[in-house]
């Protein structure tokens, strides 16, 4: 009986710590529950989500992308700087952009698929160096004076939902229909859970990996056209951090660090508690500080639940 | 020397949800006896064993050994106290120690804070002496041969004092040599009077070194008999609970048509100037000594590792195989020796694994078509007669023999022309192994061109149409049906 009341906490325990949350702050705060700042919280999450559905395919793969924090920052400036400096229309600057962010992706893949460098080395590496990049090319100062039209991406609604959500959203469902429709999918579980068995069964491994770390920096690089949109300026120090609060909500989400399991449905929860956590910590006026502090339990109070009653699990 | 008994096993019952793995079992060990355990996968050996380890409790039954009664123990107690130590196919060593500090390690000799390395490694050199077997006690064990890393796992439990050694599967990861070198040991053992549970897979070794054979099926115990009043025929037939031989199918096609031709191929490390042709419908057999570059080929014509020279004809047509999704592409499917680390999807259900390979056909703009999906391991299932609930079941769930067949399933549903089983009944239990004989004879007789490679001879005997044997990466000659002898394969493949 107690095995099975863990088993189903197991499955839906992390809508229950979201619920949880939900109800706790909306008991000690007035201004938590109000349909406002619901949107609010949703719009303030939609960066991280995004990204997150990126990073998501990466890490099933056993792999990681630390780089992403730095992939914001590195967008936000050429963006804003080709709009800016060189006069290119915004939708131009924004495609350029996506473009370069996939170029990113491509060169992680290619450290890791050639070089056979460790994901989480080459994905370092290149946070750093797309920081100092990014930092070079502004020389250190914001960038702004955008078009009034650039601010739809990140400002504009869509009746009472804001772009960002609804692009989210989508992107949610794409992801979702990529890692349990397409064949891509079954492989990107398949060489998480075990690769060298998948190699021999035919999958080309080393094209999946360019794949996942191209689809994670570009829907960074999406993350990151809403950010700039939304701060309506571009600067070198966005982002810092970002990669963590990224992997932080896919872990919490349930996906294996090691690989091979976890779900999207998971991950876009993840991403909701961070939101409900930070949102309802501010109306509380809760110091920052103290934010973290209670950000990294969480995460720790999470997974560790997960992996006990996953060992429960195994000996009954 | 006197034959009592040293431990008795009396009304163990052991049940998991929905199976007994052991139904009121009862057997005595004599002092000194090489007694051999047999039985399918899930007949429940392995339970017994964990039971007789302290790994896992029995729900009722009592464990008596030189006269006194445990119904429960601990991993700890069982090793030091009561004198019982397994010896598994995946050892317990540090890869990184020296032999000595692996035999000692958890009660090193010390002299005040220090351990004490002379003593320990002269100590080794006297267990392993003992034994009849060489090793230097400094070496580290990552630079030992499998073999002799079984050797330390041995002189591990025999430096501890056992009284009983259970062997689960000790020749799998040995070549022949090294089986008689294990033979020896096992014997040297019973000299000093342990007791030798010796499990495994392949009867001819009980019938060469136990005095008495169990045989568990259904996770009873069936039988309990001297080993020179025995007969296979007899105890194969308590095994699976019928009769049954270990028969070889007979095929009835042949064909003149090669479809592959592989011309001196050679590889940067081992294979040197392989050339062999495939007709349709053909099984050909490679036969030779564990390291003797069998494995190796089949991953080099499969794409999986590189090759440095030679070429590779398909029909006639020259190919160069880039990688294993190529391989595929043109049509050669390899079915890997290993299957747990090679073979198997374990955290991916029954359906996800059997489509996994075909996945590349079964899509339309990368979305896979799920009724085609359903339908093809929905086939497999019926048709190689995989057991399981549903499915959705990962294939962790999945017995040995069944996890062999959801691997098989793979590679039929590709529809490859040219399939290359290396060593397919490895771990297999007998009933199962005579299914696999019965698909690769099927395939062979649907003209698809069939490479066999097994260390088992008299599987490479009774299957195949031609049998080539190799010995440190070369070919060193090949026979048609019927010339081969054991004797003659063993000569080519050990190059005496």
């Amino acid at each position: 009986m107690f095995f099975q009341r863990l088993k189903f906490l197991r499955q839906y325990g992390i809508i229950v710590v979201l619920i949880v949350l939900v109800i706790f702050f909306s008991i000690t705060t007035s201004a938590f529950l109000k349909t406002e700042n619901l949107f609010n919280i949703t719009r303030q999450v939609a960066m991280l989500g995004i990204s997150a559905v990126g990073m998501s395919f990466v890490i099933i793969t056993s792999g990681i992308d630390l780089s992403v924090g730095s992939l914001i920052s590195l967008s936000n400036i050429l963006c804003a700087k080709l709009m800016v400096e060189g006069g290119v229309n915004p939708v131009m600057a924004v495609f350029i952009t996506l473009l370069m962010a996939c170029l990113v992706g491509l060169v992680n893949g290619a450290f890791v698929n050639l070089a056979n460098i460790p994901p989480l080395i080459t994905t370092l590496g290149m946070m750093t160096t797309l920081r100092g990049i990014s930092y070079v090319l502004c020389n250190g100062y914001p960038i702004w004076g955008f078009t009034e039209k650039f601010r739809v991406l990140g400002q504009g609604y869509v009746g009472p939902i804001p772009i960002p959500v609804i692009i989210m959203i989508l992107i949610f469902i794409l992801g979702w229909m990529f890692l349990n429709k397409t064949v891509y999918g079954r492989y990107v579980y398949g060489i998480g859970g075990n690769e060298e068995a998948s190699r021999l069964s035919g999958i080309n491994v080393k094209n999946m990996k360019y794949l996942v770390y191209i689809l994670c920096s570009f829907l960074t690089g999406v993350a990151g056209m809403i950010m700039l949109s939304r701060m309506n300026t571009g600067q070198p120090k966005v982002g810092g951090g970002f990669e963590l609060e990224v992997i932080t909500a896919v872990v919490l989400g349930g996906v294996s660090i090691f690989g091979g399991q976890g779900k999207l449905i998971g991950v876009l929860i993840g991403v909701l508690i961070l939101g409900v956590l930070g949102n309802g910590m501010i109306i509380m006026n809760i110091s920052e500080y103290w934010q973290q502090v209670v950000r990294g339990l969480v995460l720790l109070a999470a997974v560790g639940f997960d992996n006990l009653s996953s060992r429960n699990l195994k000996n009954t | 020397m006197k034959k009592d008994v040293i431990l008795s096993v009396r009304n163990l019952i052991k049940n998991y949800p929905g199976v007994t793995a052991l139904d009121n079992v009862s057997i005595d060990f004599m002092r000194g006896e090489v007694h051999a355990l047999v039985g399918e996968n899930g007949a429940g050996k392995s339970t017994f064993i964990k039971v007789l380890t302290g790994a896992i409790q029995a729900d009722s039954g009592e464990v008596e050994l030189e006269g006194v009664v445990h119904s429960g123990f601990t991993p700890h107690e069982a090793l030091f106290d009561l004198g019982m130590a397994a010896i598994y196919q995946e050892f317990n060593l540090v890869p990184d120690l020296t032999v000595a500090e692996n035999v000692f390690f958890g009660k090193e000799i010390t002299r005040g804070p220090f351990i004490n390395m002379k003593r320990m490694s002269s100590e080794t050199e006297k267990i392993v002496n003992r034994l009849g077997m060489k090793i230097n006690p400094r070496t580290l064990v990552k630079h030992l041969t499998v073999a002799y890393q079984q050797i330390v796992e041995i002189a591990k439990a025999v430096s501890k004092n056992v009284k009983i050694l259970i062997m689960d599967e000790p020749s799998a990861p040995l070549t022949t040599n090294e089986v008689e070198h294990m033979f020896e040991l096992v014997r040297a053992l019973k000299k000093e009077g342990v007791t030798v549970i010796y499990i495994s897979h392949r009867l001819a070794e009980a019938f060469e070194l136990s005095d008495r054979i169990t045989v568990f099926r259904d996770g009873k115990h069936i039988r309990t008999m001297e080993t020179d009043k025995t007969e296979r025929r007899e105890l194969i037939s308590l095994m699976v609970g019928r009769e049954l031989g270990e028969t070889y199918p007979k095929k009835r096609y042949d064909s003149d048509e090669v479809i592959l031709k592989v011309h001196e191929l050679c590889t940067e490390e081992l294979l040197k100037n392989i050339s062999f042709e495939l007709r349709k419908g053909e099984i050909l057999g490679f036969g030779g000594l564990v390291g003797a570059g069998r494995t190796e080929l089949a991953r080099a014509l499969f794409g999986a590792d590189p090759t440095e020279s030679g070429e590779v004809f398909l029909r006639g047509r020259k190919v160069h195989i880039r990688n294993t999704s190529h391989a595929i592409g043109v049509g050669i499917g390899l079915i890997p020796e290993d299957r747990k680390r090679h073979g198997i999807l374990s955290e991916m259900s029954v359906k996800e694994n059997i489509s996994f390979s075909a996945y590349r056909n079964i899509n339309t703009f990368g979305f896979i078509r799920g009724k085609e999906e359903e339908r093809i391991s929905n086939d497999f299932k019926k048709k190689l007669d995989i057991k399981t609930p549903d499915l959705n079941r990962k294939v962790k769930n999945l017995s040995g023999g069944n996890q062999q067949k959801v691997v098989l399933s793979k590679w039929l549903a590709t529809q490859c022309e040219i399939l290359i089983f290396d060593e397919p009944t490895r771990g297999i239990d007998v009933g199962a192994k005579q299914e696999i004989y019965e698909l690769i004879k099927d395939l062979a007789e649907e003209g698809k061109g069939i490479v066999l490679i097994s260390s088992e001879l008299p599987e490479l005997l009774g299957m195949c149409d031609r049998i080539i044997v190799m010995r440190e990466g070369e070919i060193t000659g090949s026979f048609m049906r019927g010339e081969a002898t054991q004797d003659k394969i063993l000569d080519l493949a050990s190059g005496e």
